[in-house]
């Protein structure tokens, strides 16, 4: 029993010594696994790094209020009346003078040129109450100081700053008939809202002929997760047409419909694999035809057939995990922390970055490890049963 | 010398089956080769030789009949149990070497022994001991694309016989070698049975390759025929 380690040992060794002869055939089943494993994960640590910028961004403790149906931030809208109404609501939390702690927000969407692609893309502003800054998490100032009440200053996001040109601290830009100062740079941790600009609800009201209306309304709540003082309010009041829901809740949603992004690279890397598994099946079945002879002669010296079974199943194997390694290697590479935009589900860009983690690295090993198993168990299975006569039909 | 028989084969036949048609190659044949022999079979193309040779070397099995081998019937033997049995009794010479092209020398001859328990010391001895008697000390490290056609052989020679097995099984073993180098062939092949004792069953369609063996036997459409009393 123990000689059927060496003898699969042996075997092993012959055919990987054996490799070079085949070496541009191989180069090119490798290279196929290497193409199929980048494109998953590519597309794995998009969505993954997607997700985590929603998920991140939403609170439990926080509720947001937007226009019952609409959706997203930028299709909502609210009456001052509305925002007052709802201030009253059982449920939110108050601070010490016993004022209910609300933000009521509105949206805008300027212009900026991303860094990548020279080209104009949409940026959200967001006009918050003071508080506002406080009713989202992880959230600080990383440089300057927060936007003065009643002036046209604004804070960016850090996703901002990365991904757009002229948003440095102190760069004077142009949005709408007015000119705005940068003054400050916030983080909140990779969350959503780190795509968006910052300034005073107000000053975005009348600079942006809005009047007093507001879009969206976020508030403290007193206990986190129950929404249900609001919720009652609205149903029970009929000139309120409203959602209300917490942070988190929300911005689940808006993921959800992303998910796809997930669905399209698993179809996408399947179909592909199915071209890679072609081309290891293919390499494999030359592999052991070139190696017919050898194989033939090893069993009649002795060797068993299981030898020749996993010594072309091992080689497949491992040529498919070198792929899968290199796909792997180079999606980290060029994927892992490079932060992108993309349209979120308000026309604006949401700013996130790739996130390749371990979890989605054993999906690339998987599936080379499948191409490898699949495409050189058939051959395999031919090397096994080779007569052993052909030893003495031809020479090497 | 004893007369101890090795091998008996016991009304063996074979036949082929190619699409619809059955080819018979051997039917009812008897055969028995004693320890020590050194058996020179030849016979005109399509005779049989080369299926004799397989199903000797349990490399093919035989349709119907016996084969015993040392007292033991191994026709019944499962694959992986025949390649065991081979591992440990037959040693295999061919007309074209097949020595494994990416191993040097010394790694094909050991490649036997990769079957056994020895450890690694054991085999490099081995290996050494055969490659002195094949006189290639001084290859043990060569390519096979390094060595001359006769040297290719003498390696596969010492790879056959590594393993110690009482028999040894050629097909054209000089097939494609000049008269020279064939003759230093045969006459290795000649010592490894008078002084080694092993027993050689050696298929060849040359008569002075035939004339090294002690006996001849001539094969004719599946049978033996007595063509030495008729010449
Ligand atoms: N695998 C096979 N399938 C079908 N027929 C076969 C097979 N092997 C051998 N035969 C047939 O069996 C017969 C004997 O073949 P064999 O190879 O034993 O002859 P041989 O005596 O070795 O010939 P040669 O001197 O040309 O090597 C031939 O008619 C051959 O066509
Ligand atoms: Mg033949």
């Amino acid at each position: 029993m123990t000689s059927i380690f060496s003898q699969i040992w042996a075997v092993v060794a012959m055919n990987i010594r054996s490799l070079p002869r085949r070496l541009w055939m191989s180069l090119a089943a490798v290279f196929a696994v290497t193409v199929v494993v980048a494109v998953l994960l590519s597309f794995l640590s998009m969505a993954r790094g997607f997700s985590q910028t929603l998920e991140g961004a939403g609170s439990e403790s926080t509720a947001i209020i937007t226009r019952s149906g609409s959706r997203s931030e930028l299709n909502s809208s609210m009456s001052n009346e509305t925002v007052k109404i709802l201030s009253t609501a059982p449920g939110i939390a108050r601070d010490a003078n016993d004022n209910p702690i609300y933000s009521a927000e509105l949206y805008v969407i300027v212009d900026g040129i991303k860094r990548t692609s020279k080209t104009e893309a949409n940026i959200p502003m967001r006009g918050i109450s003071p508080v506002g800054f406080d009713l989202r998490e992880n959230v600080e100032i990383i440089e300057g100081r927060l936007f003065t009440t009643g002036r046209n200053e604004i804070i960016v996001g850090a996703g901002v700053l990365r991904e757009f040109e002229g948003f440095e601290i102190g760069k004077e830009l142009r949005f709408g008939n007015t000119e705005w100062t940068v003054v400050g740079v916030f983080s909140t941790g990779g969350s959503a809202f780190e795509s968006e600009l910052w300034t005073d609800a107000r000053t975005v009201q009348t600079q942006f002929r809005r009047g007093s209306s507001y879009q969206t309304m976020r508030v403290l709540l007193e206990t986190p997760g129950d929404v249900s003082g609001m919720v009652e309010l609205v149903e029970n009041d009929p000139r309120l047409n409203l959602d209300v829901e917490t942070e988190a809740a929300f911005f689940a949603e808006q993921g959800e419909a992303l998910s796809y992004i997930v669905i399209v690279g698993w179809v996408i890397s399947f179909l592909m694999a199915l071209g890679a598994l072609a081309g290891a099946l293919n390499t494999m079945y030359t592999s052991v035809s070139s190696r017919a002879a050898e194989i033939a002669t090893l069993r009649a010296l002795g060797f068993s057939n299981t030898s020749a079974f996993v010594g072309t199943l091992v080689e497949s194997v491992l040529l498919s995990l070198i792929g899968g390694a290199i796909g792997a290697f180079l999606s980290y590479i060029f994927m892992d922390g490079i932060s992108t935009s993309t349209l979120g589900a308000s026309f604006t860009q949401v700013v996130f970055t790739f996130s390749l983690t371990s979890d989605l690295f054993i999906n690339g090993v998987w599936l080379a490890l499948i191409i490898g198993v699949v495409g050189g168990f058939f051959p395999a299975w031919q090397a096994a049963r080779l007569p052993v006569m052909v030893a003495f039909r031809q020479g090497n | 010398m004893n007369d101890e028989i090795l091998y008996d084969l016991k009304s063996i036949s074979k036949s082929f089956v190619k699409g619809k048609e059955q080819v018979t190659v051997f039917d009812g044949l008897n055969m028995s080769i004693k320890q020590g022999d050194f058996l020179a079979i030849m016979g005109p193309s399509g005779s049989g030789k080369t299926t004799l040779l397989n199903m000797l070397g349990g490399v093919d099995q035989p349709t119907g009949g016996e084969v015993w081998f040392d007292g033991n019937r191994v026709d019944t033997l499962s694959e992986n149990g025949l390649a065991q049995w081979r591992a440990n009794n037959i040693g295999f010479i061919f007309q074209f070497y097949n020595l494994m092209p990416m191993l040097n020398a010394a790694r094909n001859i050991e490649l036997p022994l990769l079957l056994t328990n020895l450890s690694k010391a054991q085999r490099k001895k081995s290996v050494a001991t055969a490659l002195e008697l094949v006189e290639l000390s001084d290859r043990a490290k060569h390519m096979p694309n390094e060595l001359s056609g006769g040297q290719q052989q003498r390696v596969a020679i010492a790879r056959a016989i590594i393993s110690d097995p009482k028999l040894l099984l050629c097909d054209e073993p000089t097939g494609d070698l000049d008269r020279h180098t064939a003759d230093e062939i045969l006459q290795m092949l000649q010592l490894l049975n008078e002084k080694f004792g092993k027993t050689i069953v050696m298929v060849t369609h040359d008569p002075r390759a035939a004339e090294f063996a002690k006996r001849t036997l001539h094969l004719d459409k599946g049978e033996f025929v007595e063509k030495d009393l008729a010449a």
